[in-house]
This record gives structure tokens, C-alpha cells and sequence, in this order.
């Protein structure tokens, strides 16, 4: 019995999902270029991070929310086909069920960084490799709630509703968290803002200045989070066993 | 097919004891299995045969583990389903399913394979079920046939010592019913226990040993198929006829089961032609005189029919008065 089996089949058949990932990557490479692209080399306000970093880091934060969701989209399309069923009537363990769901979703994670990432130096961000290295695992520590958002979500939702329920959940998350401009230092909407995830990983542009990105609150609000979206993600899954 | 263990062959298979099931409905708890109670030998190839709606797949859904009884238990091969299913000891086609799309259909069964401690090699499967002529074409590329011959794949490929089919045939042609039920009886001969779920009769009769007749959420008949087609291909007469009891119209040769509403009665025949002479000969005055076949629907429903009988716990006798 080897469970890394039915993973790579996983992976295998996401990646061959070429529409799909064509998509889910072009649409913040696009807005990269439209948003970043006319000052790209100028300074935000008050920092020594460039507006090319600093859209680099929202924007990959918006494509890796979107790819870590997507294997949502995933599973409410395998429910409606009845194979989540099929797969409770194997031996396979919930914890490589969502092994291999959360491990779909970072392989595609890891495709629009490095597609942002390519982008980002095309617009001139220069960091260390050191500096690269450490966004890169903020960026996935960052997501690890979203992963179990995305699984929630898709044994909540039907294929119809996860649609409009991402989209505008996604738009939200980026919007709050600083994905389109800096939140500033004070204010509802900064104070709003610490409390979610999607902040965080935008501030994980903070590499550039040296120090620690995160203060203990960005670990703790990302640890919260996944706290309690596993625990939600686990019972959606427990209860999803009727026919859909 | 390489063989594997079979859990005790001819020893306890699957136990389902005094089941029960309701669901929310817009009128109040729809009550869809009451009191569900059979016992299938380890071996045993068991059809369970009823209209739609009867809680033939709400009983299924539980004996898989995949819904939890309101009350009563169940038991495969002396294990709560769940513990079965994690030992890989069960397979299912379920009822309308579809496939996973992005993986050739050799993928898709050696992904399903990887699960089991003791699966059937790949090829073996596809060999078995007919789809080795389209074990490279993706997924969502098959036909409606081929794409049941694959869920056949998926429920065997584990070598199950239990399979569970909820009406596996209806999307499928001719053909591949055929290849299905050909499939089906070199399985069942190698001792695994089969347990099907469909709404025709014929093929009870033809790959059961033994049918369990549901309707209304009770079983109403359980026995060997070939009673039980007796006793389901049955015809009713309908005659005018006053003054004669029931008791009377029952010893008729070839009658199985007799009522009476106002001045008609109605004759349940498992031999319409010696019951009607019958009846002729000991009450010539017998006019309106109407045979028709039951179909299933209709036998479900004259075994079912009146309130007394649907509330009694027992299912009536299968054997009918010679």
C-alpha cells in the first residue's frame, strides 16, 4: 500500500489540467505588469521597498490564495461526480486524502510564485538568495490556512457556488490584506487587517528590509487560522458522505 | 485471477439487523428503510430486488459504512462496515457515479490499486472488466458503456471479498451487460460474496441465488429466486363474485393469495391457467371475469397492499397453498 502513489496521481492529473493552470496563472502575471509596471522602481511611501517588490509579494499572494483555493474547486467537482464516495469505500486514511489535497494545491502555489518571481526581476527586484529563500517559506507558511480553507470550502460548496464564493472570497482577502496598496500604520482597516492571513503574506515583502518580516502576531494569527480551519476542514470532510 | 484470502466462505457475511433510516422531507421524516433485517452467508450471491424508492441504495449506503443507521447495526464479515472497508475487504460500484477526469484509464486503476493491501495487478483488471482496449484513453473521454466498465474496474480492483453493485447494469448496453453478469459468475465462483441491488427481475433470477424483494422501505419477500420469480411473475384475476369467502377462493388449485373488495374479489395466481379453471368449475356464477400479469410494481404492490399486512414485521410466507 503506498499512499505518495495516489499523490503523484494527484499532482499528475492537476498538472495535466492545462486550461486550468494556464489561467490560474496568467491572470496575476497580467495584473502584475498592469499595476507594477509604470513605477516600478519608485519607493512606497515611507519604506525602502520598491513598488516592483512590494506588488511582486501582493500579487503572489493573490495567485497562491487562488491555487491553494483551487483545490477546493477540485473537490466539489470529484463530489459531484460521486468520487468522494468511491474513495470512503477504499482503505485510504483521511490524512492522506488531505495530504494529497494540500499538497495539489502547493505544487500549484509553487508554479505562480515562480511565474511572479520571473515576472518580478523582469520589472528589476533584485534581492539576495538568502532573501529569496525567505519569502519564498514565509509565502508557504503564510498559506497553510488557505489550504484548509480551500479543502473546507470544497465539502461545503457544489461546483456551482464555489465559483462566485472564491472569486469574491479571494478579491476580499487580497483586498484587506494589501494586495492592491499599503494599508498603512493606522487606521479600521489596518487594525482590521493583522487579523487575517492574506496580510501577512503580503508583508512578507519585508524580507528586503532585513530583520524580521513577521513580529510573534503574524505567527500567531497564521497559527490561529490553521488551527481552526483544520479542525472545520476535517469535520466538512466527515460529514460529506451522503450523495450529492 | 490471483486468489485471495476469503474471509470464512460460507460463514457470516454481511448481518443486517433490525435496520432502520428517516430522512428530513418537506411532510415530515420520510421514513425510507424500517426494520431491515437479512442475513447473507459468506459466498452468497444475494439480489436485492425492489421498485425505485424502496430503500434498496439507502440500505446500501449503509451496509458501506457510508451512512449511519438511525438504529439497528450492521456487521460484514463480523466487523462494523468501516473496519471491512479499511481492510480492503470491500468493493462497490455505486449508482450514477462518474469518474475523476485527467488520468488514463490504466492510471485512474493503478491510483485505486495503491490503496489496497491486496490488489489485483492493473492489466489483470482491465483484462477482466473489458476495458483494456481503452486503458490509455482519458478518462473523460469514454462512452457512457465504457465509462461503466471502468467503475467495474474501480470496485474490483481490490479483490474484494465483499462486492456491493447498486443497479450496476443500467447504463450499459447489450453487450456490455453481458460481459458484465459473464464477469460477475467467474467472480461469484471463486467463492466472494455478491450483494447487487436492481429493479429487474430477470436478472435475479438469472445471477442470484437468492433475491430479497423490498418495497416501502421493508423487505416483503425473502428467498430463493427462483420462489421468489414465482411468486412476483404472478397474475391476478378479477372476478364478480358474492357470497364466497376468502378462505374458500385460497384453496383454489393454483391461487397464492385472494382478497376481497365489496362483490369482486382479486385472485393472486402463481398458476393463472389452473386457477381460473378452477374457479370456473367450483363457481360457475363468477362474471366481469379480468386476468392480468402483474408486473413487478404490481406484485410489490399486491405484497404490500393492504395496511394490516405493510405494518406486520414478518414478511408472508413464501410458500403458497397447493
Amino acid at each position: 500500500m503506498s499512499a505518495l502513489t495516489y499523490t503523484r496521481y494527484e499532482l499528475l492529473r492537476t498538472l495535466r489540467n492545462r486550461r486550468f493552470l494556464l489561467l490560474s496563472l496568467i491572470f496575476p502575471l497580467i495584473l502584475y505588469f498592469v499595476v507594477a509596471g509604470p513605477r516600478a522602481h519608485d519607493r512606497v511611501e515611507g519604506t525602502a521597498i520598491s513598488w516592483a517588490l512590494y506588488y511582486m509579494v501582493g500579487l503572489a499572494s493573490f495567485g497562491t490564495m487562488s491555487a491553494m483555493l483551487s483545490s477546493g474547486a477540485r473537490i466539489a467537482t470529484e463530489r459531484q461526480a460521486g468520487w468522494n464516495r468511491q474513495l470512503r469505500i477504499t482503505p485510504l486514511r483521511p490524512f492522506a486524502y488531505f495530504r494529497a489535497k494540500v499538497l495539489t494545491g502547493y505544487m500549484m502555489a509553487l508554479i505562480s510564485l515562480a511565474a511572479l518571481y520571473v515576472a518580478g526581476v523582469a520589472l528589476g527586484v533584485s534581492l539576495a538568495g538568502s532573501q529569496w529563500l525567505e519569502l519564498t517559506a514565509l509565502m508557504l507558511a503564510g498559506l497553510v490556512p488557505f489550504a484548509a480553507l480551500g479543502i473546507t470550502l470544497g465539502h461545503l460548496l457544489t461546483p456551482d457556488s464555489i465559483g462566485p464564493a472564491m472569486g469574491g472570497g479571494i478579491s476580499l482577502l487580497a483586498l484587506l490584506g494589501g494586495t492592491w496598496f499599503p494599508l498603512g500604520h493606522s487606521g479600521f482597516l489596518f487594525h482590521l487587517a493583522q487579523y487575517l492571513p492574506s496580510y501577512w503574506l503580503v508583508q512578507a515583502s519585508h524580507v528586503a528590509l532585513g530583520g524580521a518580516p513577521w513580529p510573534l502576531k503574524g505567527w500567531l494569527v497564521i497559527a490561529a487560522w490553521t488551527a481552526i480551519l483544520a479542525r472545520v476542514a476535517q469535520r466538512a470532510y466527515r460529514r460529506d458522505t451522503g450523495r450529492v | 485471477m490471483s486468489g485471495g484470502p476469503v474471509p470464512g466462505a460460507g460463514g457470516t457475511g454481511v448481518e443486517l439487523r433490525e435496520l432502520r433510516k428517516s430522512f428530513a422531507g418537506p411532510d415530515g421524516p420520510v421514513r425510507a428503510v424500517r426494520g431491515v433485517e437479512v442475513s447473507i452467508a459468506a459466498g452468497e450471491t444475494v439480489a436485492l430486488l425492489g421498485p425505485n424508492g424502496a430503500g434498496k441504495s439507502t440500505t446500501i449506503d449503509m451496509l458501506l459504512g457510508l451512512l449511519d443507521p438511525d438504529g439497528g447495526t450492521v456487521s460484514v464479515f463480523g466487523r462494523p462496515p468501516r473496519e471491512a472497508v479499511a481492510a480492503g475487504a470491500v468493493g462497490a460500484m455505486l449508482q450514477s457515479g462518474a469518474l475523476i477526469r485527467d488520468l488514463s484509464v490504466r492510471e485512474l486503476i493503478a491510483m485505486m490499486a495503491s490503496l489496497y493491501p491486496a490488489p489485483l495487478a492493473v492489466e489483470e483488471v482491465l483484462e477482466l472488466t473489458g476495458a483494456s482496449e481503452f486503458a490509455a484513453q482519458r478518462t473523460q473521454k469514454l462512452s457512457g458503456g465504457q465509462t461503466q466498465r471502468v467503475r467495474f474496474a474501480v470496485a474490483m480492483v481490490s479483490d474484494p471479498s465483499l462486492l456491493v453493485l447498486d443497479e450496476p447494469t443500467v447504463a450499459m448496453d447489450v453487450e456490455s451487460r453481458h460481459a458484465f453478469w459473464s464477469t460477475m459468475r467467474r467472480f461469484a465462483a471463486r467463492g466472494r460474496t455478491i450483494v447487487f441491488a436492481t429493479h429487474y427481475l430477470e436478472e435475479a433470477d438469472a445471477y442470484a441465488d437468492r433475491a430479497v424483494l423490498m418495497a416501502h422501505g421493508r423487505i416483503v419477500a425473502d428467498g430463493p429466486t427462483n420462489e421468489i420469480k414465482a411468486m412476483v411473475a404472478s397474475r391476478t384475476i378479477r372476478a364478480t363474485l358474492p357470497a364466497v369467502g376468502e378462505a374458500e377462493l385460497l384453496a383454489l388449485a393454483g391461487v397464492s393469495a385472494a382478497e376481497r373488495r365489496g362483490e369482486t374479489v382479486a385472485l393472486v395466481c402463481s398458476d393463472s391457467d389452473a386457477a381460473i379453471r378452477a374457479l370456473l368449475a367450483a363457481h360457475p356464477e363468477a362474471r366481469d371475469i379480468e386476468i392480468a400479469a402483474a408486473g413487478l410494481e404490481q406484485a410489490f404492490l399486491a405484497l404490500t397492499g393492504d395496511a394490516a399486512a405493510a405494518e406486520q414485521a414478518d414478511p408472508p410466507s413464501l410458500q403458497a397453498p397447493r
